[in-house]
């Protein structure tokens, strides 16, 4: 397949899936497996990107000229391959868990999930492969939209006011800072397009860097940098498999990622330290990692607890951006993937806890462990990745963020990096501390190990976390390329 | 071919008479479907032409400009024609169920007539070349648009015509005045001959005062804030189809009156370096587009809501033309297309809504999500391009406003104009979370989708909104060549 039919088919492939899977709403089956079809074929189709991308070969597709310098456009490079090679496969794991979690909950209008979660990650590839910031912000845009019926799933007023929060934060932002800053930096340069170095001149002066570069970090709402975080608490109310690959995978990731992309491919990491515009914002991520892990331990409920958790570590991989140093970037990238199999993980055993005992606050997962012995052990992989122990994938990414913290001599962020990791132990690994050595089984009925497909789900992910510790070199080449 | 300028105008007043004489059913309707229909391909045609050849001078009767009538249209005119002929043609056959269930039968023919005659005005104000004329089928399009606000179902329609009847004169009185002014300075009334010899009298009081007076006077019928408040009543009260006519094309044709007065008549010299003009347009505007989207916010009924947005939507094309740059104008005229596109949509589908529910209040919608998702969707895609989401139309009017803002360096009201939209997202949510979120209510529970008859038109324009907001070449093209003629640059 040519790169280029295979560029649009990851943004079409997704969309002809929502489309047929609205088709067959009344066989549930039929619709599953389309679903699940359709994330294949995706995977296949984004496999067939890496060999151009590690090639070098451009590759590039207008799909139209909305404005004089101004396309909607995809192209590859190694960045968007890597957040693409983590949103594909997560996405079919993700379904899978999906038809356990959803049936086995009873969830209504399964069919209006599916598309929408068909059409948010058609979103994310749009993301992943936009050619210029104009083409990011759209698919940034349309993802927003395709999720808020995710999030808004249960139509409950809790559901509706977490809609709002999300909606409100997202777009807000976005619209405030995000468009003022790719509008004015279209007036200054003439150009969006992405391009290793950026795309200021010399003779820009320094200030505006400064300040377009602050107004895109804080306009990229879904890195969820504070005081712009709290849409992410507030997208819990969403079904779990949509918090599992939304908010832990694909909407997140692609704040981050846009992080990085505007920092690489806009700005250029030599422009932003010479004018030092990320001075401040660096002790902004510190702040944000720090607070938001010390909210999560105060927090019982575990999906809070977890999106809590999910804000700090946005907070690392914005922070790799913004020391724009080769290494922060390359711990940054790695981190997006990383993260993603952890924190995934996480996510799956939330739900898996949720629809095999009903129960969502940590106090009361005491001795549970005993009667999920799957669930609590996956918990415990992902838990350690994310705190970032061998022989787990969160190690790799974490390591390459602190050298470059001493590398850029910014001692204090590296204290703010250690006293997390502690954080991250303290509150994420004392839930399985609790269900398998806490309380008794008191043999209360009702309580049994999570639906097979969601086990399946959750073996996959942190299998995923063990097998990226001893083979990162994939990883390694990909964002090695990112950071030159 | 040659004729085509004066049947553009001939055609349609000929059609009022006849509509009226003919009975009441559906055959008034047939022929102002087809009038719109033929007016649009005069209007198409008239576009292509001054697009390939340049501007077009018509003398009516023969009599040679300035002292007989002329009809000029030039690349600004023959698109702003083009709006008003077009949104003619997508809603006239959405009025033959709309009008049918709203106004009684027996004022079917009497509604056409009217109908036709505000088209008429509203294209006669457009093409003419004169500024006697101008001041002539504003007044056609204004006593027409009275009479058929008032035939709207509600009883406040009636008060809702006559204070827009008493604003729509005090304008009209005050553009007379300026133009009596103007002629007694000049003695001319022709457009471009006027142009000519305003510059010899440049220092004299008696032009501050035509100035004065037209610039008011226009204000009034543009709905420039603090003079809109005729508007949000009017767009109310008056029946579905007239709503979304007149809000897709009188305001427009009021900015275009403005443009042509103030850059073509005076000069952009004289209006905006002469007359402190811009500053005090751009600061009843900035305050009227803030002022209006909270109070479009706190509205109970959708089509108050949509009319105290469109009072905004001016603001900002006001604000675009204040800047006196290629991108601001461009900014401005780009609006006026897309702003109609948006905002018939909109209306229309309120429309639909109103055929079905009968009523237009928000707690009427709710529910309707479901049970009229066509027509729905439709309103929640304009409502996307109200506020400026990418893909639709109107991101890129907010694209080019912000782009002619920053061109000034003036990034305080790029935040305004954004914030603004974020104020259009909130007011537009309201009415899709109660169509989504709400159960429907007990009294609706029969209720449908709206018929293809209505639903066709609501999806063309919806489609014309995501059409323009992908390919631009065309209307920011147009929009383009226009505000550098305007300007005098280039070609």
């Amino acid at each position: 397949m040519r790169p280029e039919t295979a560029l649009i088919l990851t943004i079409v492939l997704p969309l002809v899936g929502a489309v047929l899977v609205a088709l067959t709403g009344r066989w549930p089956n039929l619709r599953e497996t389309i679903t699940l079809i359709t994330g294949v074929a995706l995977l296949a189709v984004v496999s067939t990107l890496v060999s151009p991308v590690l090639n070098g070969t451009a590759t590039e597709v207008v799909l139209a000229n909305t404005l004089p310098g101004l396309s909607i456009a995809l192209s590859i490079e190694p960045l968007g391959l890597l957040f693409a090679l983590v949103a594909a496969p997560l996405w079919i794991v993700t379904s899978v868990y999906a038809i356990g979690y959803m049936r086995g909950h009873n969830e209504q209008n399964q069919t209006r999930f599916f598309v929408a979660f068909a059409v948010a990650i058609s979103s994310t590839m749009g993301v992943a492969f936009a050619d210029n910031m104009f083409t990011l912000f759209l698919f940034y845009e349309a993802l927003t939209i395709s999720t808020y019926p995710l999030v808004t799933h249960a139509g409950t007023d809790k559901a509706r006011r977490g809609g709002r929060v999300y909606l409100g934060i997202l777009i807000s932002t976005s619209i405030l800072f995000q468009l003022l800053a790719i509008v004015w930096t279209y007036s200054v340069t003439g150009t969006l397009d992405f391009t290793q170095g950026g795309i200021f001149e010399e003779s820009t002066p320094g200030w505006l860097i400064g300040v377009l570069y602050a107004l895109f970090v804080f306009g990229i709402g879904k890195a969820a940098l504070m005081p712009f975080h709290r849409w992410l608490p507030a997208a819990m109310v969403a079904p779990t498999p949509v918090s599992a690959l939304l908010h832990a995978v694909a909407v997140v990731k692609a704040g981050v990622f846009t992080v990085l992309k505007v920092t690489v491919y806009l700005f250029g990491l030599d422009t932003i330290v010479s004018t030092g515009a990320n001075d401040w914002l660096l002790y902004v991520a510190g702040a944000t990692i720090l607070l938001a892990s010390l909210v999560a331990m105060t927090k019982d409920n575990l999906k809070a607890r977890l999106a809590y958790s999910t804000v700090s570590q946005l907070g690392y991989i914005v922070l790799g951006a913004l020391l724009a140093t080769e290494l922060g970037i390359l711990g940054g990238s790695m981190h997006i993937a990383t993260h993603a199999v952890g924190k995934i993980t996480l996510f799956f055993a939330a739900g898996a806890i949720m629809v095999g005992a009903h129960k969502t606050e940590v106090s009361e997962f005491d001795g549970l462990g005993r009667r999920m012995p799957i669930t609590f052990a996956a918990f415990t992989i992902g838990a350690l990745s994310i705190v970032g122990l061998p022989p787990f994938a969160g190690l790799w990414s974490k390591w390459y963020l602190a050298l470059a913290t001493i590398e850029a001599d910014r001692l204090l962020l590296l204290g703010v990096l250690i006293v997390s990791s502690l954080l991250n132990i303290a509150y994420l690994l004392v839930i399985p501390v609790r269900a398998f050595f806490l309380g008794t089984d008191d043999g209360s009925p009702g309580i049994k190990e999570a639906p097979r497909a969601c086990l399946i789900a959750m073996g996959v992910t942190s299998a995923g976390c063990v097998i990226l510790f001893f083979y990162p070199d994939f990883l390694y080449r990909l964002a090695g390329m990112v950071a030159g | 071919m040659e004729q085509l300028p004066a049947l553009l105008i001939v055609v349609p007043l000929l059609g009022a008479p006849l509509a009226a004489m003919l009975p009441n059913g559906r055959l008034p309707w047939l022929l102002a479907t087809a009038v719109s229909w033929i007016g649009l391909a005069i209007a198409v045609l008239l576009l292509m032409q001054v697009l390939d050849t340049g501007t077009i001078s018509y003398a009516v009767g023969g009599w040679p400009p300035p002292w007989g009538i002329e009809l000029r249209i030039d690349v600004l005119n023959a698109f702003v024609a083009f709006i008003v002929a077009g949104v003619g043609a997508i809603v006239m056959p959405f009025a033959g169920m709309s009008a049918a269930k709203e106004i009684g039968s027996r004022k079917q023919s009497l509604f056409y007539c009217l109908f036709l005659l505000v088209y008429t005005g509203l294209l006669g104000i457009t093409v003419t070349g004169d500024i006697f004329n101008m001041f002539v089928f504003l007044e056609i399009s204004s006593l027409s648009s009275y009479t058929l606000i008032a035939l709207g179902r509600d009883r406040r329609a009636l008060t809702a015509a006559y204070q827009y009847l008493i604003m729509g004169t005090i304008g009209a009185t005050f553009f007379l005045i300026g133009v009596g002014l103007l002629y007694s300075l000049t003695g001319t009334l022709n457009i471009a001959d006027l142009a000519a010899r305003l510059p010899d009298v440049v220092a004299t009081r008696t032009l501050h005062t035509a100035f004065a007076f037209i610039v008011a006077g226009v204000g009034l019928k543009l709905a420039l804030y603090p003079v809109h408040l005729w508007l949000p009543n009017a767009y109310t009260y008056a029946p579905s189809v007239v709503s979304a006519f007149i809000a897709a094309t009188a305001t427009k044709v009021a900015v275009y009156v403005l443009l042509r007065v103030l850059f073509t008549v005076f000069g952009a010299d004289y209006s905006f370096n002469h007359m402190p003009l811009a500053p005090i347009l751009m600061g009843l505007s900035v305050i009227g587009i803030i002022a209006t989207s909270i109070t479009a916010l706190n509205q109970v009924d959708a089509k108050r809501l949509l009319a105290y947005s469109s009072v905004a939507q001016i603001g900002y094309m006001v604000v675009g033309l204040t800047f006196i740059t290629t991108a601001g104008v461009t900014a401005a005229v780009t609006h006026v297309f897309n702003h109609a596109l948006m905002k018939g949509a909109m209306f229309l589908a309120l429309g639909a809504v109103a055929y079905r529910v009968g009523s237009t209040r928000i707690r009427d919608i709710e529910g309707l999500g479901k049970a009229m998702p066509w027509t729905m969707s439709a309103f929640a895609i304009g409502g996307l391009s109200l506020i400026g989401v990418p893909l639709t139309a109107g991101f890129i009017s907010k694209w080019y406003l912000i782009l002619a803002v920053l061109e000034r360096g003036w990034w305080w009201l790029a935040l305004i104009v954004l914030a603004t939209s974020l104020i259009a997202v909130m007011y537009v949510w309201k009415i899709v979370e109660a169509a989504w979120f709400r159960p429907l209510p007990e009294r609706n529970a029969g209720v449908t989708e709206a018929p293809l008859g209505l639903l066709v038109p609501v999806w063309l324009l919806t489609a014309a909104n995501i059409w323009f907001g992908i390919d631009t070449r065309w209307s920011v093209g147009i929009a383009a060549r226009a505000a550098e003629m305007l300007l005098g640059v280039a070609p």
